[in-house]
């Protein structure tokens, strides 16, 4: 057991490498899925010293629910900021710099978190606090920004909160 | 092919267009820096991904048969697009925000980018837009 964790030091990477792999020759065969797990034995185990510990995923529906939630908003996104950029003038538009305390403590909890919030409407995410208590994010147009930092809690935080730890 | 699936395909692509169109234009129009970043990082995801979707349907109905590649390449723009985005918000704050001209960050004091030592702090430049 020991020894299998050794050499597969991410089960899951690993099995997304050879869907990567597969999908990246856009044709199944034996020849491709073999050459799949080659590659996602070899490549996990080669950086295995950049990933020192492994991130632990529960509800799996919860992710693809997470996952449709973001899609879904970055359509939406891409219409919001659109309407900003072509009918606001920039008198009338107000960026604002935001805090969003963080209660998520994993790095990979907050890297996606950080990933959402630049995808999604008018944020982007710029800095992480000293100490990885607050995330910094910047607002295209935001009149109320409390309720933007509301809505990054409640709607995306809580979520990953679940999935993640 | 139907004729429906071409005005499909079509509609995909105008609208990809008139997105990457739109991200790109507001890289003229928005007045600074921190907000230019908005237009690309958002607009032209969709800019992509119309184009990307049209690109599928054509592979699907003309050629009969599912091209994955599509799927990879929204993937990888979703795991890329942020972090550049994050990385040239990262040489924005380090070159010309100050401690104090962003918010507080609580008890951490201050925010990752300004946490280094004083030999290595840029010289400073005046505040720009």
């Amino acid at each position: 057991m020991r020894l299998l964790a050794r050499i597969f030091p991410h089960p899951i990477l690993t099995g997304l490498l050879t869907l990567v792999w597969l999908l990246l020759v856009n044709r199944y065969s034996i020849n491709s899925l073999l050459f799949g797990l080659f590659l996602g034995t070899v490549i996990p185990f080669i950086t295995r010293p950049y990933w020192p510990n492994r991130p632990r995923l529960h509800h799996p529906i919860k992710i693809v629910v997470y996952i449709a939630i973001v899609i879904w908003d970055i359509i939406l996104a891409n219409f919001t900021v659109a309407k900003i950029v072509l009918f606001k003038s920039n008198a009338a538009r107000k960026p604002a710099w935001i805090t969003v305390p963080l209660a998520l403590k994993s790095p990979e909890a907050i890297t996606a978190l950080a990933g959402t919030i630049t995808l999604t409407p008018g944020t982007v995410s710029a800095d992480l606090s000293a100490g990885g208590h607050y995330l910094l994010v910047h607002c295209l147009d935001a009149p109320d920004p409390d309720a933007v930092r509301d809505e990054i809690k409640t709607r995306y935080e809580r979520r990953l909160m679940e999935i993640f730890e | 092919m139907s004729a429906i699936f071409e005005y499909i395909i079509a509609a995909a692509v105008v609208l990809g267009g008139v997105f990457g169109l739109v991200g790109s234009f507001g890289l003229i129009k928005l007045n600074d820096a921190m907000s230019r970043l908005h237009a690309p990082t958002k607009a032209t995801t969709l800019g992509v991904g119309g184009v990307l979707i049209a690109s599928m349907i054509h592979a699907i109905v003309s050629e009969g048969q599912i091209s994955w590649h599509e799927l990879l390449i929204t993937l990888f723009l979703f795991l890329t697009a942020p972090i550049t985005a994050n990385f040239i918000a990262k040489a924005h704050i380090h070159r010309h925000e100050t401690p104090e001209s962003l918010p507080p960050a609580g008890e951490d004091r201050i925010w990752a980018t300004h946490d280094i030592r004083p030999e290595e702090q840029p010289a400073p430049l005046p505040p720009h837009n």
